[in-house]
């Protein structure tokens, strides 16, 4: 209040001035970009088909990627936080390993699974006739691929973080391990499951290197907002601008929303 | 009928070879110190721990068999458990948690619910329906720990500590209340406690368990009256000491210097323990020369503490003791730290009685 001021320490200037550099550095760009939007120009930018076309997309492939991240993501956190069997500890960095790859070998090594002659893709190809890349379910596994991660690590952390005694309290209740997963387990957790849905959505929706690399640039079939960013950057950059504002945007919007919940789970 | 343990108990390193039986209707309170194994008893009556060898059987039923590869899921027994901390599911409201039992029993919600509304007003809580366990006080959730763990309709109740989470107040009025529902459970009961109070209030039987092994299996009176242990007596405010009685004489020479003359039962001789109430002992400040107390010996008082309306004075010398004496015997004796006292306690208030647990020096 009125005497706060007056006793406020001071901040030493060693930690001071990088905090406002790196401050700077992370800010100055987004600062950079909505001075440079044509704001006039906008409504007439985003009113383009091939624009709108390349937003549905990436909307589209995020949230089913997001889907399949919930279904597969959410066991699997289960079974790397509750499994008491050797080489889980192997089987977890192997997990969060997509979080620090490099995207485009993402993309490759997507190629080399799925791909025509790839590991698996060769059986898909001659008993299915099924073929994956470069079609608009290449982008979807490619977010897939390096989004879940994110949603495997927040809920695997948070189930570590549960307090297990609910879990048992519900086994003497006569609750199988499935009911004890599906009645306390989950809700418990359910704000860090919102996040890590949250985060992998995003991580999803930005997805460039591996998806060009294993998906193409197709329009309207594999091209999404990143990929028409990056090639309107070469010929337009005006709707470049304008393209990124709407992800800017989009990323405002999951932060803030996020925020809360990100709180609340941190307070668990 | 009820239910019977034989083998080993384990948790991480921890150790414990026992063997108990609870009767239907019977409450057995299992009473040690810290790290004596009492919650690893009740987490492996419930399957939540695995038995090393032995058995354990439930009306007759094998719960846990090593020998014979059987165990029963935790989910799988008729086992009610009450834990210290409660364990309420927070994100479910205190009808919701008491009718978990019963939706695991493949009960619809509206029938579960309604079950479990019947079960809270039982247990007088039926207003809380509503709230979520944040929001009851401690005797309430403790009330609502117990609804949902009998809504489960066990054979076998499990109490960890019941009033240890409660402050004083609340516990005086839980505790009268809990020994009326375990009165009313039909099936056996085991309780789990550090507190003395509880465990003569609440059960029929003591199970005393040290350092993972049983020291004594008594009623709560017996246990009271002759404690096994110095760990026991301490609980029990009981002055206990090891020796050896001389029949003859009637007379024990005690392990830590000085003698008592005790009365025992006829046949009792070897090694006995000694226990000493803290009232039947008198302080006098000159040498008391009736002969009518067979014991007298000299101490010094080392402190006084004040326990209700009475003074407890402890006491070293051969043996030492603590003495009970009243607020008006401390001012008239001019009793304080350093002085010089004689302790006189009759023959007949002097219990000897076979030293069975062997104590620990």
């Amino acid at each position: 209040m009125t005497g706060a001021p007056r006793a406020r320490r001071r901040t030493p200037w060693p930690l001071a001035a990088p905090a406002i550099l790196g401050l700077a550095l992370l800010v100055l760009p987004l600062v950079g970009l909505l001075v440079r939007t044509p704001w006039r120009d906008l409504v007439g930018v985003l009113g383009q088909a091939e624009v709108l076309d390349a937003l549905r997309l990436s909307l589209g492939c995020a949230t089913i990627a997001t889907a399949i991240a919930l279904v597969l993501g959410v066991p699997l956190a289960w079974v790397l936080a509750r499994s008491q069997a050797r080489g889980i500890a192997l089987l977890r960095s192997l997990v969060t390993l997509p979080l620090v790859l490099p995207p485009v070998v993402g993309g490759v090594a997507l190629l080399f699974a799925f791909g025509r002659t790839g590991l698996l893709g060769r059986w898909l190809d001659s008993w299915f006739g099924i073929t994956i890349p470069f079609t608009t379910a290449a982008v979807v596994l490619a977010e897939t691929f390096v989004a879940m991660p994110f949603l495997v690590v927040t809920v695997e952390g948070a189930l570590r973080a549960a307090d297990q005694g609910y879990d048992e309290a519900a086994a003497t209740l006569g609750a199988s391990r499935l009911t004890v997963f599906r009645r306390v387990t989950l809700p418990l957790v359910r704000p860090s499951l919102v996040a890590g849905a949250v985060l992998c959505w995003a991580r999803a929706l930005g997805e460039f290197g591996a998806t060009i690399t294993f998906a193409g640039n197709l329009q309207g079939v594999t091209r999404t907002m990143p990929l028409e960013v990056y090639l309107a950057m070469q010929t337009d950059p005006v709707a470049a601008t304008a393209l990124s504002l709407v992800l800017l945007l989009v990323s405002v919007v999951v932060l803030v929303g996020l925020r809360d919940r990100w709180l609340s789970a941190g307070a668990r | 009928m009820g239910v019977r343990l034989d083998g080993t108990i384990a948790r991480g390193d921890f150790r414990a070879s026992l063997s108990l039986e609870v009767a239907d209707g019977e409450v057995l309170g299992v009473l040690g110190p810290n790290g004596a194994g009492k919650s690893t008893v009740l987490r492996t009556l419930a399957g939540l721990l695995p038995l090393v060898d032995g058995e354990l059987r439930l009306d007759e039923t094998l719960l846990d068999g090593p020998d014979a590869a059987v165990f029963v899921q935790p989910e799988q027994r008729p086992v009610g458990i009450v834990f210290q901390d409660y364990r309420l599911f927070p994100h479910l409201d205190v009808l919701d948690n008491v009718a978990f039992a019963a939706r695991c029993r493949g009960l619809r919600r509206r029938a579960s619910r309604a079950y479990a509304a019947a079960w809270l007003d039982r247990l007088g809580v039926a207003e809380l329906a509503g709230r979520r366990p944040d929001q009851v006080s401690g005797g309430q959730a403790q009330r609502v720990a117990l609804a949902r763990a009998l809504a489960r309709e066990p054979r076998l109740l499990l109490l960890d500590e019941p009033l240890a989470a409660l402050d004083t107040r609340t516990r005086m009025e839980v505790r009268t209340e809990l020994r009326r529902h375990l009165a009313a459970f039909r099936g056996p009961t085991v309780l789990v406690t550090h507190d003395p109070l509880e465990a003569m209030v609440m059960t029929d039987r003591l199970l005393v368990l040290e350092a993972g092994r049983v020291v004594q299996d008594a009623p709560p009176a017996e246990v009271a009256r002759r404690p096994a242990t110095p760990f026991v007596a301490r609980l029990v405010g009981i002055n206990l000491y090891a020796g050896e009685l001389d029949p003859a004489t009637s007379t024990v020479r005690l392990d830590g210097g000085g003698t008592l003359v005790a009365a025992s039962e006829p046949g009792t001789a070897g090694r006995v323990l000694v226990g000493l109430r803290p009232s039947a002992i008198t302080l006098h400040v000159a040498h008391p020369d009736r002969a009518s107390t067979r014991n007298a010996w000299p101490g010094r008082v080392l402190g006084l503490e004040l326990l209700g309306d009475r003074v407890r004075v402890q006491v070293e010398g051969e043996p030492s003791a603590l003495v009970d004496v009243t607020p008006g015997a401390v001012a008239e004796l001019g009793i304080s730290p350093g002085l010089e006292v004689w302790l006189t306690a009759k023959a007949t208030e002097t219990d000897a009685y076979p030293d069975v647990a062997t104590l620990p020096a």
